[in-house]
């Protein structure tokens, strides 16, 4: 007796980019619940259902910010926020990563570290914003880069001290049998192996980095794009608002995309999980 | 140390202390070996005998309680080189870099190692793989780069711990007969390490039979096989004679007894 397997007939491979788009269930599904939800908004906004003045309408974002661009303020907004996050974060990683790296090594310095790690991860940032405010000043950049480092800083050190520990013992044999010193030990073996951890680190503290400047920048009220929003909707101009949303969501989505360049950069010796393989 | 002699251990004894209840475990006891100059030897022996641990002490990686281990120093070359259990390539490392890290582990400039790795990439048959990562190749392929990272550093005698252990019969028997043909061209002294009796048999010219733990030498038999040797010759009479022989001194050795957790070594060394 013989079993009959119906095959199906192979769909070819579409040439050209956009049919093959097209044929991207995933993009195609995304793409449909992104333009239904922003025509439910435009249409509630202009039938009166959705209130403008708090709830704004996406071509009204497009057009507050389209005027907000010509106006010399908000370069000088965008500026100061930039600015702000980039010192933060940057300060954070050359911090972070030497002093995870070391702490992850030495367990004594570890040790010693501890009690501060976890007192400090377990504050909640935001209450401290007041006390960095007094010790750095209102206006200038000094407390906002406080904040946005306090904030990425432990994000980075805690995964990338773990990271360390967690270095396959197979590994550290293979580097001692061939009389590695400890600095090529620590660079060819320990280093390659808390990547993965250390991208986790950045990846939180993006995010971290950008609750800080958004924070500071409403609490202190001296410029940037937080002050921003702050403004509009004082002025119930929701559309304005929400662009200064809009611009801290694509610093965010860019800062993001970043971290995933630098991992592909660096784990090109990994293989694609079956999940990645679909 | 005796002429002609590649490696001579001495009364080597190995005891643990498990740290958490203070007991004390006997790994190996009163091991005397010695290895003339090119000679294959392979240790045999039940799990848990404690074969690995001599191995890894004659690697340096941990300090025996007692004894001691002489190996010649050549004038070029270092004395010892490990092959480990698979997987021990770095997978953040290309299949060169692999290769040569062991002379980056002494100082060589990375472009130089690559260089000087590239024959033994060629040895093992690697050559078109350089660039590829360890999780491109088959298990075979990375014992083969482990062999060769190994033979870089030009070692005076090259330590092997049950490097086929993780291969499908296939690939490993295949990887006996192409370890013989680089042993033969490499010329080194090699000390096996397998819980395989026919491996055991048709790489070495002496088999060493290790008794339970404490691991002691229960016998040393040399293989009276002619040379070279095809894989054929495990179904030969004499093969066969061999591995009973073996068989009949480790099957004494099996004792029904618990297997205790404190089998393998958790604890620290008592130095």
């Amino acid at each position: 007796m013989s079993v009959a397997v119906a095959s199906q007939p192979l769909r070819p491979r579409p040439r050209n980019r956009l049919a093959r788009a097209l044929m991207n269930e995933r993009l195609l599904y995304g793409l449909a619940g992104v333009v239904l939800f922003l025509l439910v908004w435009e249409v509630g906004s202009r039938v009166g259902v959705i209130d403008r003045a708090f709830f704004g309408r996406p071509t009204g974002i497009v057009e507050a910010g389209m005027k907000e661009v010509q106006t010399p303020r908000f370069w000088g907004d965008l500026a100061a926020s930039f600015f702000e996050f980039a010192s933060g974060f940057i300060l954070a990683i050359i911090l972070g990563i030497p002093i995870g790296l070391a702490a992850g090594r030495f367990r004594r310095l570890q040790y010693a570290l501890d009690p501060w790690l976890n007192f400090f991860n377990s504050l909640p940032r935001i209450a401290l914003l007041p006390v960095l405010v007094i010790m750095f000043g209102v206006f200038g950049p000094a407390s906002k880069i406080a904040v946005v480092f306090l904030g990425a800083f432990f994000s980075i050190v805690i995964p990338t001290m773990q990271g360390v520990r967690t270095t396959d013992a197979r590994f550290v044999d293979v580097a001692r049998s061939f009389r590695a010193s400890e600095w090529l030990m620590f660079r060819s073996v320990v280093i390659p192996s808390t990547v993965p951890f250390i991208i986790t680190g950045l990846r939180l503290g993006v995010a971290r980095a950008l609750i800080g400047v958004v924070t500071a920048e409403l609490y202190t009220q001296t410029e940037g794009i937080g002050v921003l929003i702050r403004r509009a909707t004082e002025l119930r101009q929701g559309d304005r608002a929400l662009f200064g949303v809009l611009l801290f969501t694509i610093s965010g989505i860019i800062g993001v995309e970043s971290i995933r360049r630098v991992e592909a950069r660096f784990q090109k010796w990994r293989p694609a999980t079956s999940l990645d393989r679909r | 140390m005796d002429m002609g002699l590649a490696l001579q251990a001495r009364d080597v004894r190995m005891e643990y202390v498990d740290q958490a209840t203070g007991d004390r475990l006997l790994a190996i006891d009163r091991v005397d070996i010695d290895i003339a100059e090119g000679q294959f030897v392979s240790i045999v022996g039940p799990s848990g005998c404690g074969k690995s641990t001599f191995l890894k002490i004659v690697n340096g990686l941990f300090p025996a309680t007692a004894g001691t281990i002489e190996i010649r120093q050549s004038p070029k070359g270092v004395a010892h080189a490990m092959v480990f259990q698979d997987s021990s390539l770095f997978p953040w490392y290309d299949i060169v870099d692999n290769v040569a890290y062991g002379l980056v582990c002494q100082g060589v400039p990375r472009k130089e190692a690559q260089r000087r790795a590239q024959p033994l990439i060629d040895l093992v048959s690697l050559t078109g793989f350089e660039g590829k990562f360890p999780y491109q190749l088959s298990g075979g392929m990375q014992q083969r780069a482990n062999l060769a990272r190994a033979l870089t550093v030009d070692p005076e005698i090259l330590l092997m711990d049950e490097p086929f252990a993780a291969l499908d019969a296939q690939t490993r028997e295949l990887m006996q007969a192409e370890l013989l043909r680089i042993w033969n061209e490499a010329n080194k002294t090699v000390l096996f390490i397998t819980h395989q009796i026919d491996e055991a048999i048709y790489l070495s010219d002496r088999v060493l039979v290790m008794s339970a733990r404490p691991g002691r030498i229960l016998a040393d038999i040399t293989i009276d096989l002619r040379r070279p040797r095809k894989l054929e010759i495990k179904r030969t009479p004499e093969f066969i004679a061999y591995a009973d022989q073996i068989w009949g001194l480790i099957s004494t050795q099996l004792k029904p007894h618990i297997h205790d957790k404190a089998a393998h070594p958790g604890g620290e060394a008592v130095a």
